[in-house]
């Protein structure tokens, strides 16, 4: 029963704008989710399995925006089969094919085809916002599409694809007229682009705020661009490789200091160190820094740098950094928020890396740091008690030990008590990834403390089916679970089928499930999608149960099993 | 003919005459340590390279004409004999035929360039490379058994005069040159383990030694799949970032651009700071001065009656005549001979200089030869 007019409602609700808000409006009551639907804009959909395009459609008339996200995490490290799925095809060609006034496109670790993206750049109007992050499958050719046809596009913004690059022109395809260019982000292309359009392009654009070069931009073409667009605010450097002595250097010196808005910078993928410091005015203000593609930049020339940056909020760097640089960090920074550490040696005994201490460090001159990714030769027990007791307002957690099973680099114990001090500690901790030396104890903690825990990355750590079947029970907001190279089987995965529906995915790899348990538990929830991915060369799936399954990725999904799966997936 | 050069300085190993030698004898330091790792069946493979590196040049070369490096079984490697470069001089513009990687081979050197400068740095991206397959507690165990890895090579390293000192450095530049190598190759993803053939029989070597290993535990963590975590984009970016700012640290910066110089029969290198130099004539006349001590004691060997009067003229005589030819090996690895180009362009390219005997260069240096008839 509605105590206002539909009107009101749609305007209160315009003020809700989490997913999971809106979601759970939805659910009040039957008029709620009618005034809900049709008001909604943006849509998350983290797997692209999950729903199917015309559902969506049917349900969202309103949809401006949508965010897709297609294979595994764990797809990130070459674990998951190249051709497994998460085409954004179909999604296009349903969306082309309504009326909905697509607007915003952001995906995930999906294969796009040029095809598509043609067809994107055709179908919608008023088209602004594309962000593609980790996907593949498409090459300059489909990029220059969305250039060309784009009228009015504001965002243009690939992170990390693997483009296919043919050197071609896809910068000049962007018309005379368009100068509605807000973000283009560029920097994972591999190929060299037209610098001449390159600078036009930015002239005409006096709405960029977000520019991020490749590795094909010569430093003096930064430097022009710089004079010509000093509003910019984010910032990625291409090639940044110059005699310092050199009149271009000079001149890009200046045109920083007149950048007086730039808060965030990366790049350096090239670096002559020696120009640094032609960056220290910009220092002063940078909010995020990234510099975790410089393997160039030497631990000496890192921490100059950083003692520049005293409002830094982010910072992704390299372990040549050093544990030494990393307190040089804990004294400058006191803003930090975010680091992340990035191993420049992840397969060797590097002496360039961070160890425990870098950690401890950070921890204590770092006191709002609430997200952390790093990569470390070793850990002990007691830093990462001392880590949980200095900054109790951790979110993201993830510990990346190179060896994977190493255990407390002092006292040789797993690393059980450590973690365990930082779900107590951290009692909004919502991401956690876990390595080194790690028993069926540490996931007794994450059960009993991790409360709001989300996502759990595991990796060769556990004695028994307890371990998991702590998480499973304790955890109750865990939406992804992804284990590899664990001695969990069937037991734990169906100890509670229930519990899958709750959650958005789960993949085990190198467990000891087998294909009996996995059928059953396609059996038992049929609202769940078991996939068992076979990527060896014999495509033989055994028939034979008992026989241990070495890749499965279940899911839920409303719309059954896909279509699409290629031949080395089974679903059960 | 030329000997190994009994340098204290890493480089000193790869000394001996040409850039092939220097990947194969850093090759044959990189097999050391694959051998350390008990794969004695390729032992004999390395060490033949190694110990025949007077007279089996080009079984070397053979051997490493072999590797899947360029992907062409006839493509000529920047590697080889000098002779054979500049012979084929015209042949090494085909060298950029490799899909992937078009400067492989200079990228190789300059890989080369940063192991042996000892660059922190350079040790990173070669243990990038090389322990891809054999992951971080694998090359943990080989710091820990050094002795191991230099008993099995002892012979032939001590019949060569290299590094008859710490094994343990042996251990740790193979590590860096075999993982030079291997960055070169890298351009997949971390685990593409066919990417890694290094040496004759790199393939089979690196399966034989990986069940050969010591401790079976970590050699089966050094072949996971996917650890650590990290992005393939990353991991294949950096390594591009790795290559190219080896380059750049390679480019004239402000203020010195210090090279080495190796002279064929000199117990030790020079570098010279190619920017006191404005022209070929004051480089050259530096050289000789410098290394006037070596070419007196051989000018007197060969009979200048006694009086060994540091002329300068006769230096000259010596070093531009028919005794010796000076070259140097540019950014894509080739070696050169010096005065072709420009000498701004030179200095540029240049990134060490090597004092050959003549008698090496056969068919190198035909203006050499005019010299020698001029002053004769």
């Amino acid at each position: 029963m509605n105590y206002f007019p539909d009107e009101v409602l749609e305007h209160v609700f315009d003020f809700i704008s989490s997913h999971k808000d809106r979601n759970s409006v939805s659910l009040v009551c039957k008029s709620w989710y009618k005034i809900e639907r049709f008001s909604r804009q943006r849509v998350f959909i983290g797997n692209c399995y999950s729903i199917s395009p015309d559902r969506l459609i049917a349900r969202f008339p309103g949809l401006k925006s949508l965010t897709l996200k297609g294979k595994p995490h764990f797809a990130d490290f070459n674990l998951v089969p190249h051709d497994w799925g998460g085409f954004l095809d179909p999604w296009i060609r349903a969306l082309a094919k309504s009326r909905i006034g697509l607007e915003e496109l952001r995906l995930k670790r999906m294969v796009v085809s040029d095809e598509s993206l043609e067809l994107l750049s055709k179908s919608f109007l008023n088209f602004k916002s594309l962000v593609l992050v980790s996907c593949e499958g498409f090459t300059t050719d489909g990029i220059a599409a969305i250039a060309a046809n784009c009228r009015f596009l504001r965002e243009l913004d690939l992170q990390e694809n693997e483009v296919d690059d043919h050197r071609g022109h896809w910068l000049s395809c962007f018309p005379e007229s368009c100068t509605s260019l807000v973000s283009l982000n560029f920097a994972c292309l591999k190929g060299e682009i037209n610098l001449g359009a390159l600078e036009r392009l930015v002239v005409r654009s006096p709405n960029l705020k977000s520019l991020r070069l490749n590795r094909a931009v010569p430093l003096d073409t930064l430097q022009k661009i710089l004079m010509r667009a000093p509003q910019v605010v984010d910032l990625g450097t291409g090639s940044y490789v110059h005699d310092p002595s050199s009149e271009v250097y000079n001149k890009l010196k200046s045109a920083f200091q007149r950048c007086k808005s730039i808060r965030s910078l990366s790049g350096f993928l090239e670096v002559a160190p020696r120009c640094m410091s032609a960056i220290y005015p910009i220092c002063t203000n940078l909010t995020f820094l990234n510099l975790s593609y410089a393997p160039g930049l030497h631990g000496n020339e890192l921490t100059k740098l950083i003692q520049h940056c005293r409002k830094l909020q982010r910072l992704w760097i390299l372990d040549c950094i050093g544990d030494k640089g990393l307190g040089v960090v804990a004294s400058t920074c006191k803003e930090l928020q975010e680091l992340r550490v990035f191993p420049s040696d992840p397969y060797g005994a590097g002496n360039a890396a961070v160890t425990e201490e870098g950690l401890v460090l950070i921890s204590a001159g770092c006191t709002k740091l609430n997200s952390l990714l790093y990569f470390c030769q070793q850990m002990t027990n007691a830093a990462l008690i001392t880590v949980a007791k200095n900054c109790p307002n951790f979110i993201r957690f993830r510990l990346c030990i190179l060896d994977p099973i190493k255990p407390d680099a002092v006292t040789n114990q797993p690393l059980d008590e450590g973690f365990g001090a930082i779900v107590q500690s951290c009692k909004g901790l919502k991401r956690l990834s876990l390595s080194g030396l790690l028993t069926d104890q540490v996931f007794l903690y994450i059960g009993m403390y991790a409360e709001q825990l989300e996502m759990l990355s595991i990796a060769f750590a556990g004695d028994s089916d307890k371990g998991m079947l702590y998480v499973l029970n304790g955890c109750k907001k865990l939406r992804k679970l992804e284990i590899r190279d664990c001695p969990f089987g069937n037991a734990a995965l169906l100890e509670d089928v229930g519990k899958y529906e709750t959650m958005r995915s789960l993949w085990m790899s190198s467990c000891e499930v087998t294909l009996g348990g996995c059928k059953t538990l396609a059996e038992k929830m049929p609202s769940l999608s078991v996939e068992i991915i076979n990527d060896t060369d014999q495509m033989e799936f055994s028939l034979d149960d008992r026989q241990k399954v070495e890749k499965m990725y279940l899911y839920r999904t409303l719309v059954g099993h896909r279509e699409d799966a290629p031949e080395f997936v089974w679903i059960l | 003919m030329s000997q190994p050069l009994l340098g204290v300085e890493e480089e000193g190993q790869s000394n001996v005459s040409s850039p092939s030698d220097d990947c194969i004898s850093q090759n044959g330091l990189g097999l050391k340590e694959r051998n350390y790792l008990g794969l004695s069946d390729c032992s004999s493979v390395d060490s033949s390279g190694v110990s025949s590196l007077t007279e089996d040049n080009k079984n070397n070369l053979n051997l490493k004409a072999t590797e899947l490096r360029l992907g062409l079984p006839g493509s000529q490697s920047p590697e080889r004999e000098p002779e054979l470069c500049l012979l084929n001089s015209g042949k090494l513009d085909e060298k950029p035929l490799f899909p992937l990687l078009p400067s492989k081979d200079g990228i190789c050197s300059s890989s080369q360039k940063t192991v042996v400068s000892g660059n922190k740095r350079g040790f990173s991206d070669t243990m990038d490379g090389f322990s891809e397959v054999k992951g971080s507690v694998y090359t943990e165990k080989i710091w820990m058994f050094p002795g191991a890895g230099s008993d099995s090579e002892s012979p032939q390293t001590v019949g060569h005069g290299k590094y008859p000192g710490n094994p343990g450095v042996n251990v740790m530049l193979s590590a860096r040159s075999s993982g030079a190598q291997a960055s070169v190759k890298k351009d997949g993803p971390p685990n593409a383990l066919q990417e890694r053939p290094r040496a004759p029989n790199g393939t089979s070597l690196k399966q034989t030694g990986i069940s050969n290993n010591n401790s079976s535990a970590p050699a089966a963590k050094a072949q996971v799949v996917g650890w650590p975590p990290i992005r393939s984009f990353r991991t294949k970016t950096l390594a591009t970032s790795s290559k190219n700012n080896d380059e750049v640290d390679g480019k004239p910066g402000p203020g010195a651009l210090f090279i080495k110089v190796s002279m064929d029969g000199a117990p030790y290198l020079r570098k010279v700071d190619l920017r006191t130099y404005s022209t070929y004539r004051e480089l050259s006349s530096a050289l000789e001065k410098m290394f006037s001590c070596f070419t007196l004691g051989q000018c007197g060997s060969h009979g200048s009656p006694g009086k060994e009067i540091l002329s300068e003229s006769k230096l000259k005589d010596l070093l531009h005549g028919s005794e010796y030819v000076l070259t140097y090996e540019d950014k894509d690895g080739d070696w050169m001979l010096v005065g072709d180009v420009p000498w701004e362009m030179f200095i540029e390219t240049c990134k060490r200089l090597k004092i050959m005997k003549s008698s090496d260069a056969i068919g190198l240096a035909p203006r050499a030869m005019e010299k020698s008839k001029n002053s004769n």
